[in-house]
């Protein structure tokens, strides 16, 4: 059965990576960075990855892994999203995964140890049910094609990129890739537009096994960012509930008036339901269940729009304080919205969960559908 | 401490079986199994259990449903089970446990709760229903509401107010009432689904044993709290499977009629299907929770989602009917054997549904509780403390 809750080396693994946050991503270090040149805090990703191991945690132990496992990389997450930590890891997941359904054991191992970074190079708004193909293998390998929107790739990464009917690993370095950062919505998770011009590639997987290895790898990426939008939302919440029991107007507490009451309360009861969600994601992911990729399409449909709200509320009950640069509520915000197009959005998730438990959509409409592109 | 395993009780279940016939007298069987601590496993020895952790009572259920054993029918009594008996246990006496216990979970002895009065609902505590001293008995009168299940109930927990001259709170006494003294009168009270589910009570002159009374005397307060805290987690916290509940109704109706589908309600339907399976994760990490010792606050989430949710699937499988959703099937004065909230036709369950953000508190209540309770927010300036 599902097990919902947090295991005592769980909380542990939570403890020492709230500890490093706290000691070394501040939020005014995470804002100030905006206006700076370097995207992410390699510093910060350095500490993660050597000190704590984040990168070997779903990777097998005779890998160089830590043996753990996807359930432990959420908990990971959950702390990263409360702290909209700008750092690589949900993109190190996705890659790990991929790798692991392809079984390539030496690339995992030095992901594993942190010799090399590595991302799956497909839009960040891809949905698991639909990776679009946008790349071409000539022989060589070599390959050729636009990607658009990638997050977390580094500039010295390795890219897994899904091509022709094969997943092929590129080094980002090559002469033959251009990486050209894009202005993001959200400025904590950098996004790239990838071009590939004859870049050389080693095949890592080819036919149905890329195929699974691509979609496991996106399943695994909306149900791990589940837990970053819980992480995230539990911190808008508590940060908000604190801050409408200090600040006072007409002589009382701005968190004694009813209507912030209620909203907040609200607020609670969907963040908690979340939590559940998120973590039944992990559990089935790390699991290995058939049943993962619905749990995963749940997830994005119900915590996706819950870290939004969430973020919203918080702004909203902040006042004009929320409204400024210099509070970090934006920073949330911006990485709230974004998430909820991340891996699809709610409602391309909701449309997965309806194939998945038979609630088919009205025959009507693809009748209509049809009929207009007739016309 | 505990030695207790799901095997071991599967093979206590086992030996027990081999000594009662489930297909024989009914009372019989189920006052035995009472009696080997097979009842309820997490209650103490001697009052039907085995001081068990509590989520090993699957375990214990599932093998008497195996072979079809007679159960104690608990939604017929699921105030009695929910609500009264966990207050006993953690406030009543060892003589009080030991009378009431038993026949409660048997389902001999049917509970009712006289707490709400005409003009105190939400606010509870300004209840006017009066129990006076008189030797060793105490004198109650007064006036209580929206009581279920009263017309079958052989008890009820009652709350009264022994001294009007403190404030609210501290004024009231918890009492165990026995529902055919004198004095009782039970009114049927009907409902906007037609049916009486119920009651009003009327206490007159009703004589209530001092060895009847709940705790200390003004304390009543604090041990109603004990009450309504197991009641919100009894409303919504069962375990169901996926689609189990109200959802489970609108699927099956949505996969079996397609000349019913449109996109908008297409729309409502996934909408609803994914806000309540994630209530329903909520709920079961709820009961993880308070298996492993952790019980939190999330009882309040899964009362206020559940109203909320019943209300909105109901709402929207009448809709998805269409011309049927403008039938009903009648409109008799019924009396039920027990609250139905799945039962009869879509119109009846989405009428149903409007009690469920009142009774067991106000989701409005409960929204205020969560915030000031829960997320620790300042109470609101009141006139009454």
């Amino acid at each position: 059965m599902t097990d919902l809750l947090y295991g005592a080396d769980e909380e542990a693994l939570r403890d020492s990576v709230r500890a490093l946050l706290t000691a070394h991503a501040p939020w005014r270090r995470t804002l100030a960075r905006l206006d700076g040149d370097e995207p992410y805090d390699s510093a910060l990703w350095t500490r993660l990855v050597d000190q704590l191991g984040v990168t070997g945690l779903a990777v097998p132990a005779e890998l160089g892994g830590a043996g753990a496992g996807f359930r432990e990389v959420a908990v990971v997450l959950e702390e990263l999203g409360r702290a909209v930590a700008p750092v690589p890891f949900l993109g190190a997941a996705v890659a790990t995964r991929a790798l692991l359904a392809c079984g390539d054991t030496e690339l995992l191992g030095q992901l594993a140890t942190g010799e090399c970074d590595a991302a799956l190079a497909v839009c960040l708004a891809t949905a698991p049910d639909a990776p679009p193909r946008p790349v071409t293998v000539d022989p060589g390998p070599a390959l050729s094609g636009t990607v658009p929107g990638v997050a977390d790739a580094l500039p010295g990464a390795l890219l897994l990129v899904p091509a022709g009917d094969g997943l092929y690993a590129v080094e980002a370095t090559h002469p033959g890739v251009r990486m050209t950062p894009v202005v993001s919505l959200d400025a904590t998770r950098p996004l790239a537009d990838i071009v590939l011009t004859g870049a050389p590639a080693r095949m890592v997987a080819t036919g149905a096994m890329a195929g699974r290895a691509v979609s496991a790898a996106l399943t695994a990426g909306a149900a791990l960012l589940a837990s970053e939008q819980v992480g995230l939302a539990q911190w808008c919440l508590d940060t908000t509930v604190a801050y409408v029991r200090d600040r006072h107007q007409f002589g009382r507490s701005v968190g004694s008036f009813q209507a912030v009451k209620h909203r907040l309360a609200d607020l609670w009861v969907e963040v908690t339901e979340a939590r559940a969600v998120a973590r039944h994601a992990a559990d089935r992911l790390a699991a290995g269940d058939p049943e993962a990729p619905l749990a995963a399409a749940l997830a994005q449909a119900y915590c996706g729009p819950v870290a939004v709200r969430a973020a919203e509320v918080c702004v909203q009950l902040h006042g004009g304080l929320g409204f400024t640069w210099e509070h970090p509520a934006h920073l949330y915000l911006k990485r709230a919205k974004s998430n909820a197009i991340a891996f699809g959005t709610a409602d391309r998730h909701r449309a997965a969960l309806a194939r998945l438990v038979d609630l088919p959509p009205p025959v009507a409409m693809a009748r209509v559908t049809t009929g207009y592109r007739r016309s | 401490m505990s030695d207790h395993t799901a095997d071991r009780l599967r093979g206590l279940v086992a030996a027990f079986l081999r000594t009662r016939d489930p297909g024989g007298d009914r009372t019989g069987f189920l006052r035995a199994r009472f009696d080997a601590g097979l009842a309820w496993v997490h209650y103490p020895a001697g009052l039907g259990g085995l001081a068990a952790p509590p989520h090993l009572q699957p375990v214990v259920d599932a093998a008497f449903a195996e072979v079809d054993a007679p159960d104690n029918r608990p939604r017929r009594n699921s105030i009695g089970l929910g609500m009264a008996a966990p207050t006993l246990l953690r406030h009543g006496t060892d003589a009080q446990c030991r009378r009431w216990l038993r026949p409660l979970w048997t389902g001999e002895e049917v509970w009712c709760q006289l707490f709400s009065e005409p003009d105190a609902g939400s606010d509870l505590a300004g209840l006017r229903t009066s129990a006076v001293r008189d030797g060793d008995d105490w004198v109650v009168d007064g006036q209580k509401v929206w009581t279920s299940m009263a017309h079958e109930a052989r008890w009820a927990v009652l709350l009264a107010r022994t001294d009007p001259a403190v404030p609210k709170h501290r004024g009231i006494t918890y009492f165990v009432c026995d529902m055919t003294a004198p004095g009782v009168q039970v009114r049927p009270l009907r409902q906007l689904t037609g049916e009486a589910e119920f009651n009003e009570v009327f206490l007159t002159g009703v004589r209530v044993p001092d060895s009847q009374r709940v705790g200390a005397v003004g304390e009543g307060w604090q041990v109603a709290r004990t009450t309504l805290m197991n009641e919100r987690v009894a409303i919504g916290g069962r375990p169901l499977p996926r689609e189990g509940g109200m959802v489970g109704l609108v699927a099956r109706l949505w996969r079996e009629r397609p000349e019913l589908r449109t996109a908008g309600l297409h729309q409502e339907v996934v909408h609803s299907w994914v806000r309540a399976e994630a209530a329903r994760l909520a709920a079961l990490r709820l009961r993880q929770l308070v298996a492993a010792g952790q019980p939190g606050p999330e009882g309040s989430a899964v009362k206020l989602s559940f109203a909320e949710l019943s209300q909105r699937i109901s709402g929207l499988e009448v809709e998805l009917l269409g011309a049927e959703g403008l039938r009903h099937d009648d409109w008799a004065m019924r009396r039920p054997e027990e609250p139905d909230l799945l039962g009869r036709t879509a119109t009846y369950r989405y009428l149903r549904a409007r009690g469920n953000s009142i009774e067991g508190g106000t989701s409005e209540i409960l929204r205020t509780v969560i915030a000031e309770r829960v997320l620790g927010l300042p109470t609101e300036s009141r006139v009454d403390r």
